[in-house]
């Protein structure tokens, strides 16, 4: 687990490359820095100024080498990087409201792009005319677009949104694509509360999600589809990842990631675990002093006097990235926040080091 | 003229009104609860059956209503019993709720610390403070956004 702190602003939104040694991210203003890995430290070597307002969406496609970003001026940008410079295309998206996530499909042939119009946009390069196009998906979508994810065969797309509601669309483009084979996922799925993030897992047969009121849910496509969700004790979650088959990690307003077990046979899901640095608890005794203070303060004498948060981050995680592994077996996975810090956390040595962590 | 000498009433308007595509809130209206049972409660007050009453109190949650009026009556049926429990009461009757009882519970404490009355909120303190102990910071988070209030 190592911890690097870019900035003292929060890191709006990340992504990395293909071999994972640069990193692209918005340190909550109008441009997309790209960092370098030396060793241990991190350099940075490209600025991309083209927004006009913040970036809220970066998605790096790791086999053609190109950066989609999005932003609250109502536009996204195709960086593709030429000798030493990444040039920006623009790609007009027709919201007239800002674009809020944006993600590459798996064959990197079209991007997906929420928003607060109420809309996705799907955009694809028409080659006649050397320019992005994109294409709506409008009903029955009510209000802003939180989070998207791309199912593995390219074409269906998992969205949530403000209007309580999570779906998963078919986003095929016929000038793209062949037509898709059938799946297992029939057609949409109205639920919860306001949502956050949605991940679809590495075989596509499951979506999960977390959303406002503190619960997590996963929902198995099929025949007779099956949600199943957690009301947690926690504060709410921002973001959440596949790590294996059966297992999500995701993190929020706590400051750490927590580790969640879904159990296909039984349709339940499970509290894992807190997967965070184990406290060095000081073994010091309170003086009387010390025990008058804690109780003007906080009208408790306890023992522990913890200043700050004992966790790594010290303020809440807005995104969590699979590094290695892919989203069915993943093996590091990396965690940024709004204290401008990102975290790399290790599967393998997690699991070593909180005992009764399961990640089946 | 300088600009900011200009009416400025446009912004007074509320653009979203103008738009066909509107979110409208679409509740299911669901199965009716009318709330616990008024004098069922009474009697097991009297009788002195905390535990069963509290039960009783907390089933049929008027969460799918419009009606102020059944709403407000069940939260007086409610409250009636959480002030009418010994404190010592308080804890194993907290424990024998599961995850949905203790957010519904804690829904109920927070709408009776909106209208306290003599010495209400003392005891809603101690159940908040039980209640809380089980459902921890989920529970509380769920109180503020649930879109079906009791």
């Amino acid at each position: 687990m190592s911890y690097h702190s870019f900035l003292l602003e929060p890191i709006s939104c990340h992504s990395w490359n293909k071999d994972r040694t640069q990193i692209a991210l918005c340190p909550n203003n109008h441009d997309v820095h790209i960092y370098k890995k030396d060793g241990t430290k991190w350099t940075k070597i490209h600025e991309l100024k083209e927004h006009n307002g913040q970036v809220t969406g970066i998605d790096w496609a790791p086999e053609s080498n190109r950066i989609v970003t999005c932003g609250t001026d109502r536009n996204a940008y195709v960086w593709s990087l030429k000798g030493e410079v990444w040039k920006p295309t623009l790609v007009i998206l027709r919201i007239n409201r800002a674009a809020r996530c944006v993600s590459w499909s798996p064959k990197e042939n079209k991007f997906a792009v929420g928003s607060g119009s109420r809309l996705i946009s799907i955009c694809y390069f028409e080659q006649e005319n050397d320019w992005w196009v994109c294409k709506h998906i409008k009903k029955p979508i009510r209000s802003t677009v939180l989070s998207l994810d791309w199912h593995p065969n390219n074409v269906l797309l998992a969205a949530g949104s403000c209007d309580f509601k999570c779906r998963v669309f078919s986003a095929y483009i016929k000038e793209v694509e062949e037509k898709p084979g059938p799946t297992v996922w029939g057609s949409k799925m109205p639920f919860g509360e306001v949502l956050f993030e949605s991940g679809p897992s590495g075989v596509g047969n499951r979506l999960a999600w977390t959303s406002h009121d503190s619960t997590v849910a996963i929902a198995e496509g099929g025949k007779t589809s099956t949600i199943s969700s957690l009301s947690s004790e926690t504060l709410p979650l921002l973001c959440v990842s596949f790590i294996t088959e059966n297992s999500l990690v995701a993190a929020g307003h706590d400051c750490y990631p927590v580790l969640f077990v879904y159990d296909g046979t039984k349709g339940s899901v499970t509290f894992g675990g807190k997967l965070d640095v184990p406290k060095q608890t000081s073994q010091r005794g309170i003086s009387a002093r010390e025990r008058f203070q804690n109780l003007d303060r906080r009208a408790t004498s306890s023992e522990t006097t913890e200043q700050g948060l004992e966790s790594l981050h010290k303020n809440s995680i807005s995104q969590i990235s699979v590094l290695e592994g892919g989203k069915s077996k993943c093996s590091t996975f990396c965690t940024t926040g709004m204290d401008g810090g990102m975290v790399t956390w290790d599967v393998k040595s997690l699991e070593s080091a909180l005992k009764d962590l399961k990640i089946v | 003229m300088a600009k900011n000498t200009l009416s400025s009433r446009f912004r007074k308007l509320d653009i979203d009104e103008f738009d066909e595509n509107k979110f409208v809130d679409d509740h299911d209206e669901a199965v009716d609860n009318q709330g616990p049972d008024g004098a069922e409660i009474d009697n097991l007050i009297r009788q002195g059956d905390m535990m069963t009453a509290f039960h009783i109190a907390l089933r049929n949650p008027p969460v799918n209503t419009k009606n102020p009026a059944i709403k407000e009556r069940a939260l007086a049926i409610v409250l009636r019993v959480l002030t009418s429990f010994k404190s010592s009461d308080i804890e194993p009757a907290v424990k024998s709720l599961d995850r949905s009882g203790v957010d519904l519970l804690m829904k109920y404490i927070y709408r009776g610390f909106k209208k306290p009355s003599d010495n209400s909120s003392a005891i809603l303190l101690q159940w908040h403070e039980k209640a809380f102990a089980v459902g921890g910071l989920g529970s509380i988070v769920r109180v503020l956004t649930a879109r079906k209030t009791v």
